[in-house]
């Protein structure tokens, strides 16, 4: 068989009545025009919680990053899970001090973690999703394996909607990673007899805590606004 | 597979009888149209969205061997290799090749229409590789040994009580008494039965709803977290699409996705939506190593510019199918192929030819439900027309059909003798209805006297009274 | 004002009291009503088996018939969206007669719709007070967006609308599509009858004679109490009048 490649394109362009080769679409890529937006009237922190909740999520506020062990804690005391978990080997919880007799390990997941804490990216208010990116401080196993998704999300980090992440993706990190994952609430399944089952292959429960940032962070964040 | 799409008339009859097939679309039905009407309810952006969604696809389509081009410079630079492939036999071949080239034994499956399409279980298995569907719906079928019914819940056709039965006989070892009845229980053992192939796979395949050609991304929408474990954990990950799914950059996807998931389920957004963009990073500490984008073409170059361009904007949401009353009073799999419903009307004879699919697009009441709550506005009632029209120029239309089609064109197009014929049958049907107002049986009309009595005439017709009131 | 009737070929041949009904509206509202003669069927039966040559003759033999009258009104959303949404579809490739085409669909209307459009509501002579289920037929929902139309006309009556599970489904009729697929076609015709005779309804109305022949086929089937008749023998009156599949007697 002839090279499939000229044989597609070949097929397309003599359809389309021009030539292959002059690409006149860059222009329309870039400038990243946005459809129509869903509008609301709550606030953006109010908006996400309110939709993570509709999904099946659980959250706390947790008061500051020093904070975030006593709110793992919390949780895994409520679901009466052993202190056992894996966690990013993210900056944000590179120095939390975890209580005495922790198993506390930081790496990519097994096929048997329990629980995992990750940290996101950011949050979506339209949909009460979480983005998260693969990367060294981020493993991607960390989102799907374990029964209990623990991720925190700095409160200032929350944008409106989804092309908001994609403009602070752009702003901050250039391009793509491996993986962009929108999490939004637990793993789920209606494939029997269209009933909603949560936990299908992914976490069983999805927890968020919510993050003041620190007092220097909040203020860049009001700025932005 | 192979299509038992003529057989259409038999398929329905047969699922019409199947009481337990009818008891699983009886609960589905409604279900799908009550989730999807209040979603669209709560956006009023709703329509302005499905505007805008219709305008990303025709802009894409009128430019897509740019758009393709420009997608496979992207995903390049990222590290990832696409593969064209012509015919489902050439995408298969890449498959095989490079699941060899891995040295792989188990490839685990997330949902993919475009899998089906190719039948690529068939050729995975034909060559010695174990092949595990990873979406509950399809690794139901997929022990089952059945096509998917629904082109976003393949299990659909199924009874919990079915489901409980096929895992008891597929998982259990001697000794083993777990309960499996409830649906929480048949979840879990799934889970568990799978995660030890998505943590022993050489290689996962997942399908993909969209191509970004900004960003070389591929994306794919699940609930369940199985494509993501697809694409996470083996050493190489392929990705199977088609050419018409390539949209412009980032904010495009965001408008599609809008309409996707609410078409589809009712959701707002599905639990999870990933874009992959090439292998693992060189400091990344999960993710593949390798990333292939298997490009399926299977005819729908040819579709490009013609009479059916439009179904190129479809993005297989499922919404078509779950608001179609023939589907729904007969199920996926009397279609005879991979897709079903009117969506699988309008692409199956054009995929396994018309004189196989002839009688899908007539087995449609053209009552419109479907290009209604269509996201991409497909015109599938106009599409399904004109594969008639084809049936009818090709001469793929039955003799009787169409000797009656030509009697009666004979006379509607004299309308003298018209008159005369319509007054003769209109007299001579009321007589014998003998006052009854009805007949229960009738020769040629048992098609219709089967299921329900044809009213009979009043008298005479309209317009011999019409013309005898105003003589008078 | 001068009003053409497409009186239908289903009208003409099962149902023309539905006819004389609609002239009898017409002329309440001051219209003059022409009958053209050369009119027979608007062709959907060969537009929908892929006939198009039929079709494009038989709609060429309807924009003769209908040449040059203002309004051209039937008692029939299938029909009425075969004029207005099909006819240029067909003519798409032909300049001449689609602009013809065009122009007709511009001036034709469904009977419930054209008889809303001109105050039919405060001219009715009669009341109904039953209990009135009232079926869209696809075509009059979805191809031409007729729904308030009727409803505002059965509430100048009186009626008691009465609403009906999946009421927004097709009938099951098709026109072909009841004969090429009957089994399918009684199922769906049959979820229809259960539907409206669970509504509790005297009377099933709809504005198209297919759909009524089908589910009144069904509902005598069934021993149903539910009568059936077409919208515009609801608007000027009953009593005495058989509804569709019943006998004189009753």
């Amino acid at each position: 068989m002839a090279d499939p490649r000229a044989a597609i394109l070949g097929r397309l362009s003599a359809a389309l009545g021009h030539a292959a080769d002059a690409p006149a679409v860059a222009p329309r890529i870039d400038a990243h025009a946005r459809g129509p937006q869903p509008m609301w009237t709550e606030s953006v922190r109010g908006r996400f919680l309110a939709k993570l909740e509709k999904v099946a999520g659980t959250w706390a506020d947790v008061a500051a990053p020093e904070r975030i062990a006593e709110a793992v804690a919390d949780y895994l005391a409520v679901q009466g899970l052993p202190p056992r978990l894996c966690a990013a080997p993210h900056p944000l919880l590179a120095g939390l001090a975890w209580p005495q007799g922790w198993e506390v390990e930081s790496r990519r997941a097994a096929g048997d973690d329990r629980v995992s804490l990750v940290v996101a990216f950011c949050g979506i208010a339209e949909t009460g999703s979480l983005m998260l990116l693969s990367a060294p401080e981020s493993p991607t196993s960390l989102n799907f394996l374990p029964d209990d998704f623990l991720c925190v999300l700095p409160e200032n980090r929350i944008v409106p909607r989804l092309e908001d992440a994609w403009a602070l993706l752009r702003d901050e990190r250039g391009g793509m990673p491996r993986a962009v994952n929108l999490v939004t609430g637990p793993s789920r399944t209606a494939d029997v007899e269209q009933t909603i089952q949560l936990g299908a292959h992914g976490p069983r429960r999805l927890h968020v805590l919510l993050m003041k940032p620190p007092a220097q962070q909040a203020l860049r964040a009001r700025a932005g606004d | 597979m192979k299509p038992t799409s003529h057989a259409f008339a038999d398929n329905a009859h047969r699922a019409l009888d199947d009481a337990t097939l009818q008891q699983a679309l009886a609960k589905a039905g409604v279900g799908f149209v009550a989730k999807r009407r209040a979603a669209v309810a709560e956006l009023p952006e709703f329509d302005a969205l499905r505007q805008a969604g219709r305008a990303i696809k025709d802009h894409t389509l009128a430019h897509l061997d740019h758009y393709l081009l420009r997608f496979e410079e992207t995903l390049q630079a990222a590290g990832g290799q696409l593969h064209w492939a012509e015919t489902p036999d050439a995408a298969c071949a890449a498959v095989l090749e490079i699941c060899r080239d891995a040295g792989a034994s188990i490839v685990a499956k997330g949902k993919s229409m475009v899998g089906e399409e190719i039948a690529l279980n068939d050729a995975l298995e034909g060559a010695g590789f174990e092949v595990v569907e990873t979406d509950l719906g399809e690794y139901i079928i997929q022990i089952a040994h059945e096509p998917p019914s629904h082109i976003i819940a393949p299990a659909v056709h199924k009874t919990r009580a079915q489901i409980a039965a096929l895992f008891e006989a597929h998982h259990r070892q001697p000794g083993l008494a777990r309960p499996l009845e409830s649906v929480p229980q048949i979840v879990d053992e799934a889970r568990e039965v799978l995660r030890e192939k998505f943590l022993s796979a050489d290689v996962g395949i997942t399908g993909a709803n969209f191509l970004i050609a900004e960003t070389g991304s591929t994306v794919i929408v699940t609930n369940e977290g199985n494509g993501d474990l697809s694409a996470t954990l083996p050493r190489v990950h392929i990705v199977l699409a088609s050419i018409e799914k390539v949209v412009p950059n980032l904010e495009d996807a965001s408008v599609l996705l809008r309409l996707l998931a609410r078409s589809a389920t009712g959701q707002e957004i599905t639990s999870y939506t990933s874009f992959f963009t090439g292998p693992r990073r060189s400091e990344d500490p999960d993710g593949p190593e390798e990333f292939h984008v298997v490009l399926l073409d299977n005819g729908r170059s040819r579709l490009l510019g013609g009479a059916f361009h439009d179904m190129l904007r479809c993005i297989r949401c499922g919404a078509c199918l779950n608001h179609c009353p023939v589907y729904g009073a007969v199920g996926g799999h009397a279609y005879g192929w991979v897709y079903p419903g009117p969506m699988g009307a309008v692409l199956t004879p054009l995929m396994v030819g018309l004189e196989e699919g002839a009688p899908l697009p007539n087995a449609s009441t053209l009552c419109g439900r479907c290009e209604e709550v269509c996201p991409m506005a497909i015109p599938l009632p106009k599409l399904l027309r004109e594969h008639r029209r084809q049936e009818f120029d090709r001469g793929l239309v039955a003799g009787r059909s169409r000797w009656a089609l030509a009697a009666w064109a004979f006379l509607a197009r004299r309308p003298a003798l018209y008159r005369l014929a319509s007054r003769a049958g209109a007299r001579l049907l009321h007589k014998l209805s003998r006052g009854r107002g009805r007949f229960a049986k009738l020769p040629l009309a048992q098609a219709w006297t089967a299921a329900r009595d044809l009213p009979a005439p009043q008298g005479d017709t309209f317009m011999a009274q019409w013309r005898r009131s105003k003589r008078g | 004002m001068r009003v053409a009737l497409f009186v239908t070929c289903l009208v003409d041949l099962f149902r023309p009291g539905v006819g004389f009904a609609a002239v009898r509206l017409l002329e309440r509202l001051g219209a003059e009503v022409v009958v053209p003669p050369e009119q027979t069927c608007c062709g959907q039966p060969a537009y929908n088996s892929g006939d198009f040559a039929n079709a494009r003759a038989i709609a060429r033999q309807v924009l003769d018939a209908f040449d040059g009258y203002a309004h051209v009104v039937v008692p029939s959303g299938s029909c009425a969206g075969m004029l207005v949404r099909h006819y240029p579809e067909l003519f798409r490739d032909e300049p001449e007669t689609l602009a013809r085409a065009e122009a007709l669909a511009a001036r034709t209307r469904e009977l419930s719709a054209f008889l809303a459009e001109h105050g039919s509501a405060d001219t009715l002579d009669v009341r109904f007070a039953g209990r009135v289920a009232m079926h869209d037929s696809c075509s009059a929902r979805r191809e031409l967006g007729i729904g308030a139309a009727p409803r505002a006309l059965l509430d100048a009556l009186g009626a008691a609308r009465v609403e009906f599970e999946d009421a927004e489904a097709c009938c099951g009729f098709g026109g072909t599509f009841c004969v090429k697929y009957p089994d399918v076609s009684a199922r769906m015709v049959s979820d229809k009858a259960h539907a409206v005779t669970a509504s509790g309804a005297d009377v099933l109305v709809s504005g198209d004679l297919g759909c009524l022949l089908n589910i009144a086929g069904r509902l005598k089937r069934m021993d149903s109490p539910v009568r059936v008749y077409h919208l515009a023998e609801l608007l000027v009156g009953i009593d005495g009048v058989p509804g569709i599949g019943d006998g004189d007697t009753r």
